[in-house]
């Protein structure tokens, strides 16, 4: 029994998946704020978007002047989306190098989605999926929970075939 | 201190006017509203009420409580009674003072000392009142519930008043006043209780009668003023007024002697309580104002008008029934209701009438009120639903549903039948519902349905193949709108939804809400005594009786219909009182803009315009230009000319001044005359090539953010300069391409965000496009698309060459400056429970799902709304739409405009088929193809058209058809649908294979998503009729004009021939096509030429000849055209001209080098349906 690469492998997809497994309900939440009427639309995609440049000066500005509080709460978790991508993408790429061929290959579809589901993404400046004008369109809005309810089942059940495949690898080496 | 609220109310007078109309509005109109306003934003004094806090000091108290209005009850009101405000006395009063009186003394009955309360003071303004408005209606409410009160004789009638005020306790301590008290007694009273009730309705008589209110209420204020000493004692249950109106009845019959004296003096009364109902927000009992008007009747003596009124109801019985709720204590419904129907057709007021009828109505005592108002009332009474009656009239009079039914199933042969269309232009078909819920539905030109049966669960809907979905045109220009004042606007508690004529009233207590079925309670103001039971007629209301109305949202309620329609972001809104009208005009003044000569007429319009622009004495205007640097105008008032002050960094934009480039109108009138008029000269030198239209955008948004308003945009280039700076993305080679149309998506997000931006701050864009070469329009629009702007185009504009581009873009602007608008607003649609919102089309922001944020609203732009089918209707039989735009008008209103569409619920595919609208679908289809092709891509859009109409004529051969012929078979009711596809297919923004630029591509897209249905359908499939031998034969009358109404002909060029003159109607353009073998007598007749030869090439006018022919022709040109909002151009076309390609290009049914004739059409449809 020995810890070897792969086992560390599994350990720490163990844990980014457990990440993977909250940024998934947060997904999930979201969009059924956004169903339910709870938050504007662009709010919303401000919060699942990444951020990259801060509003325009003016912007805030203005909105100071009006009295309007900014996009409420969520400041922390903002832009859940390429991080989610990039961790997946870098576990991947651990599982790659230990040589765990059907951890990966399991993996791969979900990493082919996630690089089609960037590319067609609507034309934005900044980096993000989400456009805050079609969101509410009932298919694109059904379209988003359905990949979040499958994505959260993903992930779950890698969770316990990580926790499997590290004991296993734990095991046998 | 009665001064004030006087003015208010005139003020609203003016406003209802507008409103009914354009919805203009008069800030000052609500007088109860002000005080909360005060309150709530005591600096801003927008609504114009500040002037009323002024006069009464006292009024804070009242104010805070204010923002509570709805909840606030009588009970308030005698506190702040006591608390000795003016205001509250006077209207406690005016509300209760019938009630004291009773309690005081039944003795007070005796009539002659209520003539004095009348007093003096409030006599001059009836005097003015009876003026402007039908001076007996008023005088004859108060006299005619007068008598009754006083006829105490009936002592059983006093009795039961009295009875009545004692349960009814509750509200305001008797603010009896001291002179007034006995008089008031006076059984006008009980009438007031009537106003309690109606006191919403009555306001919104006051807004619709034009002057009439106004001087009422100043004339009540005077009195109560003076009768103020009097108040005191006994706390009525001035409500209680509710009882005296059973009681009234009775009354009438009585007291015919009593009712002339009382005239006058009731009059006043009267006025006072309407008064005090509008002003107190407090009192639920607005309506009082409803009562005055009914008070009409007493002049001439009740009894007599009664009799006429008893006659005049044809609908009452009809209408209990649909409603399915029984009236046990109303048993006289029929009256009431024609006499309800009939006012608001004639004017904007019907609730007047309403009020009134009610409350006489039980007991027949209406019928008095109806002589007394004199021929004009009469009529509105006798004609019940004028407007429903004309609209019904309108769509043909369809009679039978069954024979509908079965004439639009009739399954018809595409392939054999070749003429299929209908003589005239198509008539939306009629929802297969009762006469009565037809009578009130919402007319098809505001609210339409693809579907006018609803299939009962989505399995049924997908096996229709045909998309349900609804278009919605909810800010057109209207002729008749009740508007409703009230302090409390009736909504379902848990879905929100607005009362509404499809509700059903479980008892006089109750209603069951139409969408989400609950069952509410009827709220005093609405139905005022449950107890007494005489007044209880809710489902006279004109909310409950018109499928389309306005209300005017108090202050406070404002605030609170905002927190609830936006969530909880909202909050950022309610801080900010209705915006003024705010406009801000962004130039283009690069050397194209110039060069395109736009400007000059720009000027010239808007110099023509400027008091037109709707709006106030708040209103707000401002300029910027722009080319490669950004130019502000200083118009600050006295300064002795504009002040131009230039930015040149346009990567960091700032405003050089804060509050002296947007600027009041009113007072800087003649700076903006200035710079209009200096304008055109300054640039005409510029060689500035380069268009920073982003910088210039991002300018003017923060120049507007502080107030909101309106950003009109010309535009004549593509922008190349700093932020949002374009790429021409356009080949022209590319633009007869087969291989479907690249770019028709933005290149930039930067448009969009800035969009949303200034929807965020209520700022709409509107974008005026007048480019020779590509600009790429699928980015720019973006600006407006998303903040609920408008998009107008002019391809190759220029002012010498392009004659006809620039007469059409005059007469835009002559349009676009003048029309309606409304601010800050959003619309929210609401569908039966079980129907859900799939996706909406048009210009706006999407906030939730059945949100939409509107920055602007104006009167041209529709919408539609994709609709879903989620949960089953089999438990019911009706589904209702109901949409409400919540605006505020250019007045400085908040107002709320409520359509309300009902549907039946079938089962059975067939009646599925029977019930569809073929343009509805055509439209909504344009509108999803238009999606699919920025999405996906152009020959998908293609591709899935056509699979609609395949789709279709299987579904309609395998589930309904049980003929087994061969050939494509459809209901005759969907007959036109492969036209309309075609044509849809041959339309620019779909076409493939025929040259057309991008941009002209773009903006046809644009068209379908904001254009009405039925400029979309002349536009999709234009009508041709053939002019030269017009006969009289179906010839419509109007006033001394005879309209001829030649048969519509097949787009066809078959059906051209040349010795033929047609016309042919696209929308925004008439096409006049002269064959060249015409006769010589219709050219010189209806063109003034005397051959053909000597027409000349670019004839865009019909001269006016006097000759009968030309006469005709002009006739109908005008009938066309009317209810256009944009005017039509008419190009005369001839035979031999290189523009005939123009005019055939629209024939639609004809091969043309790149698509199919309609035959090959249908043969791919079938071979299809075969596969």
């Amino acid at each position: 029994m020995a810890f070897t690469f792969a086992a560390f492998c599994y350990m720490l997809a163990l844990l980014l998946t457990a990440a993977l497994i909250f940024f998934a309900i947060w997904h999930i939440i979201a969009f059924d704020e956004l169903k339910t009427d709870y938050k504007n639309p662009i709010d919303q995609c401000n919060t699942l978007n990444p951020v990259s440049d801060p509003p325009p000066p003016s912007c805030v500005l203005v909105r100071g002047a009006r009295g309007v509080p900014g996009p409420s709460g969520s400041e922390g978790a903002r832009g859940l989306v390429l991080p989610e991508y990039l961790i997946h993408f870098f576990f991947c790429v651990m599982f790659f190098c230990a040589a765990e061929w059907l951890t990966l290959c399991l993996n791969l579809p979900l990493l082919a989605y996630h690089v089609w589901r960037y590319m067609s993404r609507p034309v934005m400046s900044c980096p993000g999926l989400y456009d805050p004008t079609t969101i509410m369109n009932a298919d694109i809005l059904a379209f988003c929970q359905k990949e979040g309810w499958c994505k959260l089942a993903f992930y779950l059940l890698s969770f316990f075939y990580y926790l499997y495949g590290m004991i296993y690898v734990l095991v046998s080496s | 201190m009665s001064a004030p609220g006087f003015t208010n109310l005139s003020s609203s007078v003016n406003y209802n006017q507008n409103s009914t109309p354009n919805g203009g509005d008069a800030p000052p109109y609500q007088n109860g509203p002000a005080q909360t306003y005060q309150s709530m934003y005591p600096p801003t004094g927008c609504y114009g009420a500040p002037p009323q806090h002024q006069s009464y000091p006292t009024i804070p108290a009242h104010s805070t409580p204010a923002p509570s209005k709805a909840s606030m009850t009588n009970s308030v009101h005698s506190a702040n009674y006591y608390q000795s405000n003016h205001q509250q006395q006077q209207q406690q009063q005016q509300q209760q003072r019938p009630v004291p009186q009773h309690h005081v003394a039944p003795s007070p009955y005796s009539a002659p000392p209520s003539q004095p309360v009348p007093s003096s003071g409030p006599v001059p303004p009836h005097a003015q009142y009876n003026q402007q408005l039908q001076h007996p209606p008023y005088a004859t409410p108060g006299s005619y519930y007068g008598p009754q009160s006083y006829h105490p004789p009936p002592a059983q009638h006093t009795s039961q008043q009295q009875q009545q005020q004692q349960q009814q306790p509750t509200l305001v301590p008797a603010p009896a006043s001291g002179p007034g008290a006995p008089l008031h007694p006076i059984v006008s009273y009980p009438s007031a209780p009537g106003n309690s009730q109606y006191g919403t309705l009555s306001s919104s008589q006051n807004n619709t009668t034009p002057g009439v209110l106004p001087t009422q209420m100043g004339a009540p204020l005077h009195q109560y003023s003076t009768s103020r000493p009097a108040s005191t004692t006994a706390a009525q249950p001035g409500y209680g007024v509710a009882p005296p109106s059973q009681l009234v009845p009775t009354v009438n019959g009585q007291g015919s002697t009593v009712h002339q004296h009382y005239d006058r003096s009731c009059q006043s009364s009267l006025s006072y309580n309407t008064y005090s109902g509008a002003e107190a927000d407090q009192l639920p009992s607005g309506t009082p104002s409803t009562s005055v008007h009914s008070s009409p009747g007493h002049h001439q003596g009740g009894d007599t008008s009664s009799s006429s009124t008893g006659s005049a109801s044809p609908v009452p019985n009809s209408y209990d029934s649909l409603e399915g709720g029984n009236f046990p204590d109303s048993m006289p419904p029929s009256n009431d209701m024609t006499n309800q129907a009939a006012p608001y057709g004639s004017y904007g007021y019907p609730n007047m009438q309403q009020g009134y009828h009610q409350g006489p109505a039980s007991h027949a005592d209406s019928s008095p009120s109806h002589d007394p108002y004199g021929q004009s009332s009469y009529q509105q009474y006798s004609q019940p639903f004028p407007n429903l009656s004309q609209l019904s009239a309108a769509l043909g009079g369809l009679s039978g549903v069954p024979e509908l039914e079965v004439e639009a199933l009739t399954p018809i042969n595409l392939l054999q039948e070749r003429s299929l269309l209908p003589p005239r232009p198509l008539e939306a078909p009629e929802p297969n519902l009762s006469p009565e819920l037809k009578k009130v539905n919402c007319s098809p030109q505001t609210f339409r349905c693809t579907l006018t049966s609803i299939p009962q669960t989505q399995t049924l809907l997908n096996k229709a193949r045909l998309p349900l979905g609804l278009l919605l045109h909810p800010f057109r220009d209207l002729q008749q709108l009740p508007v409703i004042t009230s302090n409390t606007i009736v909504r379902c508690r848990s879905c929100r939804t607005y009362i509404n004529p499809f509700v059903t009233f479980l008892d006089q207590r109750r209603w069951k809400c139409n969408l989400c079925y609950r069952v509410n309670d009827v709220p005093d103001e609405f139905m005022y005594n449950p107890v007494t039971r005489s007044y209880g007629e809710p489902h006279k209301r004109p909310e409950v009786q018109n499928a389309t109305v306005e209300f005017i949202a108090s202050s406070d309620y404002m605030v609170g219909t905002k927190r609830l329609q936006v969530n909880d972001n909202s909050t950022t809104n309610q801080l900010r009182p209705p915006q003024p009208a705010a406009y801000l005009f962004v130039l283009d003044v690069s050397h194209n803009a110039v060069e395109s000569g736009y400007l000059k007429y720009f000027c010239d319009s808007l110099m023509e315009n400027l008091d037109k622009l709707p709006g106030d004495s708040r209103t707000r205007v401002g300029f910027l230009t722009f080319d490669n640097t950004i130019h502000f105008y200083n118009l600050q008032e006295g300064l002795s000319q504009p002040q131009m002050l230039v930015v040149s960094d346009i990567d960091d934009v700032f405003i050089p001044s804060n509050d002296s480039l947007m600027v009041n109108l009113k007072e800087s009138k003649e700076l903006v005359k200035d710079l209009l008029t200096s304008l055109p000269a300054m640039f005409s030198q510029s060689r500035e090539t380069q268009s920073a239209l982003g910088p210039a955008l991002q300018a003017a948004f923060k120049l507007m953010s502080p107030t909101g308003g309106r950003i009109t945009v010309f535009q004549t280039q593509l922008p190349t300069l700093g932020a949002g700076a374009l790429q021409s993305r356009e080949d022209p080679n590319q633009r007869s391409s087969n291989k479907g149309v690249q770019h028709l998506g933005p290149a930039t997000d930067f448009y969009k965000k800035l969009a949303l931006d200034c929807s965020g701050q209520q700022i709409g864009v509107d974008l005026f496009l007048l480019s020779s070469q590509y600009t790429d329009l699928a980015s720019i629009s973006c600006i407006s698309k998303y903040s609920a702007g408008s998009i107008f185009y002019y391809p190759s504009f220029h002012f010498i060459h392009n004659p006809a581009q620039l007469e059409k873009f005059q007469r835009d602007l002559d349009r676009y400056l003048s029309r309606k608008i409304g601010f800050e607003a959003v619309m929210r649609i609401r569908c039966t429970k079980g129907l859900s919102i799939h996706t909406f089309h048009g210009n706006f922001f999407v906030r939730s799902t059945d949100l939409l944020s509107l920055a602007n609203v104006n009167p041209d732009s529709a919408f539609a709304v994709q609709m879903s089918i989620e949960d089953s209707l089999a438990d019911s039989s009706l589904a209702c739409f109901q949409a409400a735009l919540l605006y505020t008008s250019s007045k400085g209103k908040r107002r709320i405009r409520v359509h309300t569409l009902c549907l039946p619920v079938v089962n059975q595919l067939s009646d599925v088929y029977a019930g569809a609208d073929v343009q509805a679908i055509t439209c909504l289809l344009a509108n999803m193809a238009i999606d699919r092709s920025i999405t996906s891509s152009l020959s998908d859009a293609r591709d899935a058209l056509v699979n609609a109409v395949v789709d279709f004529a299987s579904a309609y051969k395998s589930n309904v058809s049980n003929l087994q012929q061969s050939g494509l078979v459809v209901p005759a009711a969907m007959c036109l649908f492969p036209i309309y596809i075609l044509a849809l297919l041959k339309q620019k923004a779909l076409r493939t294979g025929t040259s057309t630029r991008l941009d002209e591509r773009v903006f046809a897209m644009c068209e379908f998503k904001t254009q009405p249905l039925e400029q979309l359908m002349r536009m999709v499939h234009p009508d041709l009729y053939r002019l030269d031998n017009m006969s009289d034969q179906g010839a419509l009358h109007l006033n001394d004009t005879v309209v001829p109404q030649p048969h519509l002909l097949h787009l066809s060029a078959e059906n051209i021939s040349r010795d033929g003159a047609f016309l042919l109607d696209c929308g925004y353009v008439f096409y006049l096509w002269i064959g060249k073998c015409c006769n010589d007598m219709f050219i010189r007749d209806v063109l003034g030429c005397t051959n053909f030869a000597s027409i000349p090439p670019n004839m865009s006018h019909i001269p006016e000849l006097e000759t009968p022919l030309s006469q005709r022709v002009r006739a109908l040109l005008d009938w066309l055209q009317d209810n256009r909002a944009f005017s039509s151009m008419m190009h005369v076309i001839k035979d031999d001209a290189s523009t005939k390609v123009t005019f055939f290009q629209h024939m639609v049914e004809d091969r043309s080098e790149s698509a199919s004739s309609y035959h090959e059409f249908l043969q791919q449809v079938q071979q299809q349906m075969s596969k």
